[in-house]
């Protein structure tokens, strides 16, 4: 039987780590993620895991380590935020490049200067071509849920690919929640036992890792790397219907909140997704249409997908917490992507950009409410007033 | 029974870094490696920092490693195999791999050690993961073509501190690093020199039973950047540990020895003047900075005699 917990993402998370019982944990304390490596270090000092942690002295060495241990064939998670994730850059490529299944619970904080401990999606949105899987979480079940999920999708075969789990600093990773958590021995059973089929420790077998390669191979090894991106796209689908079906939550590539029969819709990621749920609630009590596209594959990006779930809109906005600094108009990543996949193909409807919420500013309902009447007010016009919009900020 | 430290039998072992690979003839780290995987008789996993040995031995898809080894970044050999023994540790807890006594190397460059990799030595060292960490010092970034480092000497030129009209050469005496890394409490570390090749692979059996993290620095001769015969590698570092510039010593659980006093301290004028890279101090005008680089070689042996006890 599972149970309900009043919980914070961050001891979800650290109670996913726990189930999980990774063999290796490397991480680096850094706010607003701290909370789960404390939560987890109880755990090891408790005996209630066998795994090693190593409590290394950078999130460079975080990294790396990670990358040793992956290498040597154990299960191997990490957790971070902003700053941290970004002393860790060279070697997050790396872990991707190496094929290495990590799992990182990336707690979204924004990076500096100037320096700021909270919540935007800056950190994460540099790390987007990197080669790691992205997934993002409305709230601390969906944390909780797709940190077991991820260790099936970086570990498939097909895959072989690092994960980052997503879910906003302090307003998710400090919020209390109720949180189902499932039985141990159901966690450990859907995740199951790990095979890698190379290991470092393999003394009888001996292999070189991470050896110089130059244009005569490179180039084909990059492209493996796009051939488990897209078997990522299918096997995150996989995954998702199995967890579903053993622990009944629905998960998809993203959720569609009153879209079926919405003239606009807002897409954002994260937690504000919960709160603009409140406003399309509020809003289709007037008889409004309106509706909601809640992402939660961001890589691989779901193009198709999301453009067939937006087609019969009349306008979109698209909610980014981040900029693409000098990108088209100074928007944001999600934004920018996702106007690309609609117009190749081939769906012209008016669409928006909002940034918002830098530094952990507060995004109100009765800001997100002024972004669905933008939109009506395009969907009648068929054009929108601004292409970015940046939400509660003084210029 | 460990193999005999004899010439006869070790040549009898099979060979772990096999020829064939690209580094340059005469190179001191090949023949470090070589000796260091001599002296252990158990299986051994490796990472390599970034650097020349790393990138003349495993140009994909050739590799000149017989034994389990990795690459992962320049600055973090240790971190890394750092994460590699704690997955070792958490798999043969777990008994899903087999105990086989599988002694754990980093191989780097001072460039990969002393500067960038520091931290990460550190770190690692602290954590207290059984390692063996081998710097092959060879005084400068040799592999992107000689540029100073914190290893090398007062007084050299390379690239980035060449001997100029104003300023001739490398500013500053080189940092101890081997002090450094005493002065972390880890039960071994040691310096030594391929010359004296018992000797080091001694030190090497020491540090990979020693129970924790152990450091050895290992003075290499790089004679691209050193500037001299390729066949004078070994005779170069011998002068490098007669001229006390390279002392052979070690420290086991904080207690400090000479493993080797020459019977006759030579000049460092003896080791410099047989290579282009110090060419510029035998000018008139710069002898003055053989006489610092005497003084603080001087000054370095002094203080080593009395760490261990011999003065």
């Amino acid at each position: 039987m599972s149970k309900f917990e009043a919980l914070t993402g961050n001891d979800a998370v650290a109670t996913a780590m726990r189930q999980i019982n990774p063999d290796v944990v490397a991480a680096y304390p850094i706010t607003p993620q701290t909370s789960t490596v404390q939560k987890f270090s109880e755990f090891v000092a408790d005996g209630l895991v066998d795994t090693e942690f190593v409590t290394v002295e950078s999130e460079h060495s975080a990294m790396s380590a990670c990358v040793g241990a992956s290498a040597a064939g154990a299960r191997v998670m990490t957790a971070t935020s902003a700053n941290g994730l970004a002393l860790m850059w060279e070697i997050v490529y790396i872990a991707a490049s190496n094929r290495l299944p990590i799992v990182m619970s990336l707690v979204n904080r924004a990076l500096s200067a100037p320096i700021n401990i909270h919540c935007d999606h800056s950190d994460v949105m540099g790390m987007r071509d990197s080669g790691w899987i992205i997934l993002f979480s409305e709230n601390a079940q969906e944390a909780y849920d797709n940190i077991i999920q991820a260790v099936r999708i970086a570990e498939h075969p097909d895959v072989l690919l690092p994960v980052a789990v997503c879910q906003d600093g302090f307003i998710t990773s400090h919020g209390m929640e109720r949180v189902e958590i499932y039985e141990d021995e159901d966690v450990r059973a859907f995740i199951g036992e790990y095979r890698p089929q190379w290991s470092i420790l393999d003394v009888d077998h001996p292999k070189t890792y991470g050896p110089l390669d130059f244009y005569d191979y490179y180039y084909e090894h990059k492209r493996q790397q796009v051939e488990a991106m897209k078997n990522a796209h299918r096997v995150i689908q996989e995954v998702a219907e199995e967890f579903n079906r053993k622990f009944n939550r629905n998960y998809g590539l993203f959720e569609a909140y009153r879209l079926d029969d919405a003239e606009v819709a807002v897409v954002v990621v994260n937690s504000t997704a919960g709160t603009a749920k409140v406003v399309v609630d509020q809003l289709r009590a007037e008889g409004l249409k309106v509706g909601l596209l809640k992402p939660r594959v961001f890589r691989p990006f779901p193009a198709k997908e999301l453009v067939d779930a937006l087609r019969h809109l009349k306008a979109v906005a698209v909610m980014d917490r981040s900029i693409s600094f000098g990108s088209m108009g100074n928007a944001g990543p999600l934004f920018l992507e996702l106007a690309a996949a609609m117009a190749l193909h081939g769906v012209h409807i008016p669409m928006a950009d909002y940034v918002f919420g830098l530094g952990g500013r507060d995004i109100l309902p009765s800001e997100i409410e002024s972004v669905y009447r933008d939109m009506l007010r395009a969907a009648e016009t068929g054009q929108v007033e601004r292409m970015v919009t940046y939400l509660s900020v003084r210029e | 029974m460990a193999t005999k430290l004899a010439l006869k039998e070790l040549i009898k072992q099979p060979t772990r870094l096999t020829p064939g690979h690209r580094l340059c003839a005469g190179c001191g780290a090949s023949i470090i490696v070589r000796q260091v995987l001599m002296a252990i008789d158990d299986p051994v996993v490796i990472t390599n920092a970034t650097g020349c040995l790393e990138v003349a031995t495993t140009i994909y898809p050739y590799t000149a490693w017989n034994v389990p080894w990795m690459h992962n970044a320049f600055e973090n050999a240790a971190s890394t195999i750092s994460g590699i023994e704690a997955a070792y540790r958490a798999l043969v807890r777990k008994g899903k791999i087999p105990d086989r006594n599988v002694k754990f190397i980093a191989f780097g460059g001072d460039g990969g050690t002393y500067d960038i990799g520091l931290q990460a030595l550190s770190g690692a060292a602290e954590r207290g993961h059984q390692f063996l960490y081998i710097c092959y010092d060879n005084g400068a970034y040799m592999n992107t073509g000689i540029q100073r480092s914190s290893a090398t000497p007062m007084g050299a030129h390379t690239t980035t501190s060449p001997a100029g009209k104003k300023i001739p050469g490398k500013q500053q005496f080189r940092k101890d690093l081997t002090a450094i890394m005493a002065a972390h409490g880890i039960p071994y570390v040691a310096q030594a020199a391929p010359s004296h090749w018992r000797d080091l692979m001694k030190k090497v059996r020491k540090a990979v039973n020693c129970g924790g993290p152990a450091f050895i620095n290992v003075l290499s001769s790089c004679n691209r950047g050193w500037r001299h015969p390729t066949d004078d590698t070994i005779e170069i570092t011998q002068l490098a540990v007669d001229t006390c510039y390279w002392p052979l010593y070690e420290v086991e659980n904080g207690e400090w020895r000479l493993t080797y006093k020459p019977k006759e301290k030579k000049p460092v004028e003896e080791w410099l003047k047989r290579q282009g890279r110090f060419r510029h101090l035998f000018r008139p005008e710069n002898r003055h900075i053989i006489d610092e680089l005497q003084a603080e070689v001087d000054r370095r042996w002094e203080r080593l005699l009395h760490l261990c006890g011999e003065a």
